[in-house]
């Protein structure tokens, strides 16, 4: 029986199999570094305009831009322009190189998925002085309102965010107040049909200044421009 | 044994003309459905996600064609997989530096092209078993067929939905948008209206010519 040539298993081609796929495997690695090589100045570059821009969006007035870091201390650092990580703002100059504010991120749970915001701080004002979404993946229609409802946005034009006597807290929390009720500088007027987006944007705004204008107001003079 | 058949029967241009309407890879074989239902929120998302795609599927076909030849049986499949990983890593990383809003809106959809069935069924089924040009063309038709029935479904949602194509308004001041047609509801309502009309079509032009 084990002399019969026909019961013998297919034979599987080890070398082929093994060739095609060492062979495509290179190609294809190749073909990905070099994609990754040649694309990524072009998006290092857009995701840097991106930032700028935004920045100068929430930073009315302003035409420049530089990257700070700021630890939990408060020492300032400036930092390039491509930086990531915790403890960035950006602060913003006008044409006389003039600092105009910081603008500073912020980010909490929407209603669907994170929502990240940036908002600008003017020393000056001590108020938040403009707001845009980075990222939300809330309902369109109903949680993006957010980012184009004129009521809401108006919130952030001068929403005060001025330091108490001992300049160690925000004389005022933001608050979240539902649409219509505002009453004070420090509140925030709610979206109805968007009240969880809203309630989440007020909210995450009212945590990143109690944290972060404390640390900075009294180091104004340490952002200064590029020389 | 059919696509030998079919080299002789069918001219190149029918290979390409063929994805756009008579096998559209969207109305006809109804194959990736979930970009179809996921990034047609709004006519540009979709034209890109067609490009994108278009791409992909004739860099695959053209790949999986040329090396046929020497591709042992068994390692097929993972071969094809490997080559659209590829090429569709390649379109990440260039829908970034064209842009960033547009990669964003994309999201996970790019990434997920690898898994459309559009482009491995056509590897398999068809640039396998066929050479270059036709395999070329039979993904630049199936690619330019799925981008027109994604500009169609995200077409009618974005100006439904939000009364503009192309972010450009076009009904009549404050025209409230169906908010529904924008969310995953309004990709079923309006893939099942688009598939209604292309089956009546195809209906009719049977009874026109039995």
């Amino acid at each position: 029986m084990s002399g019969t040539p026909h019961l013998e298993a297919p034979t599987t081609p080890v070398w082929p199999m093994y060739r095609t796929l060492v062979s495509v495997g290179l190609v294809c690695g190749l073909l990905i570094v070099s994609a990754y090589e040649l694309t990524r100045p072009i998006i290092q570059r857009n995701k840097i305009a991106a930032r700028q821009a935004a920045v100068l969006q929430v930073l009315p007035g302003a035409h420049a831009s530089r990257t700070f870091r700021v630890d939990e201390a408060g020492a300032v650092t400036p930092v390039p322009p491509e930086s990531e990580g915790e403890g960035l703002v950006f602060a913003g100059f006008d044409a006389q190189r003039r600092l105009v504010g910081l603008a500073i991120e912020a980010q909490g749970m929407g209603y669907q998925d994170v929502v990240r915001v940036l908002y600008g701080y003017s020393f000056e004002q001590q108020a938040v002085i403009g707001f845009r979404v980075l990222e939300s993946r809330d309902t369109p229609g109903l949680g993006d309102r957010v980012e184009t409802d004129p009521a809401f946005l108006r919130n952030f034009e001068c929403l005060d965010v001025s330091l108490g006597a001992d300049g160690k807290a925000l004389a005022h929390p933001v608050e979240f107040v539902k649409q219509g009720q505002k009453v004070s500088p420090w509140q925030v007027d709610g979206i109805t049909g968007a009240t969880i987006t809203s309630r989440a944007v007020a909210l995450m705004i009212a945590r990143s200044a109690a944290t972060w204008i404390p640390r900075v107001a009294a180091r104004r003079a340490e952002f200064r421009p590029e020389e | 044994m059919a696509n030998d058949e079919s080299l002789a029967t069918t001219s190149p241009t029918d290979e390409f003309l063929k994805g756009l309407w008579r096998e559209n890879p969207t109305f006809v074989q109804v194959l990736g459905m979930c970009p179809t239902l996921a990034v047609t929120n709004s006519a540009t998302n979709a034209i890109a996600m067609g490009l994108a795609t278009t791409f992909v599927l004739v860099a695959s076909n053209l790949a999986v064609s040329s090396i046929r030849r020497f591709v042992p049986k068994q390692v097929r499949i993972v071969t094809f997989i490997l080559l659209i990983a590829t090429f569709v890593t390649v379109v990440d990383y260039a829908i970034q530096a064209i842009s960033l809003g547009l990669h964003k809106a994309l999201g996970a959809f790019i990434a997920l092209i690898v898994v459309n069935c559009i482009i491995l069924g056509r590897a398999e089924a068809f640039a396998s078993k066929n050479g270059l040009l036709r395999s070329a063309l039979d993904g630049l038709g199936m690619g330019v067929g799925f981008t027109l029935a994604l500009l169609a479904l995200g077409g009618v949602r974005e100006l439904v939905g939000r009364g503009s194509l192309f972010g450009v308004p076009l009904l009549w001041d404050g025209y409230q948008g169906w908010v529904v047609m924008i969310l995953p509801a309004g990709g079923f309502f309006t893939l099942a209206a688009l598939l209604l009309f292309v089956q009546w079509r195809k209906r009719a032009a049977k009874e026109v010519t039995p």
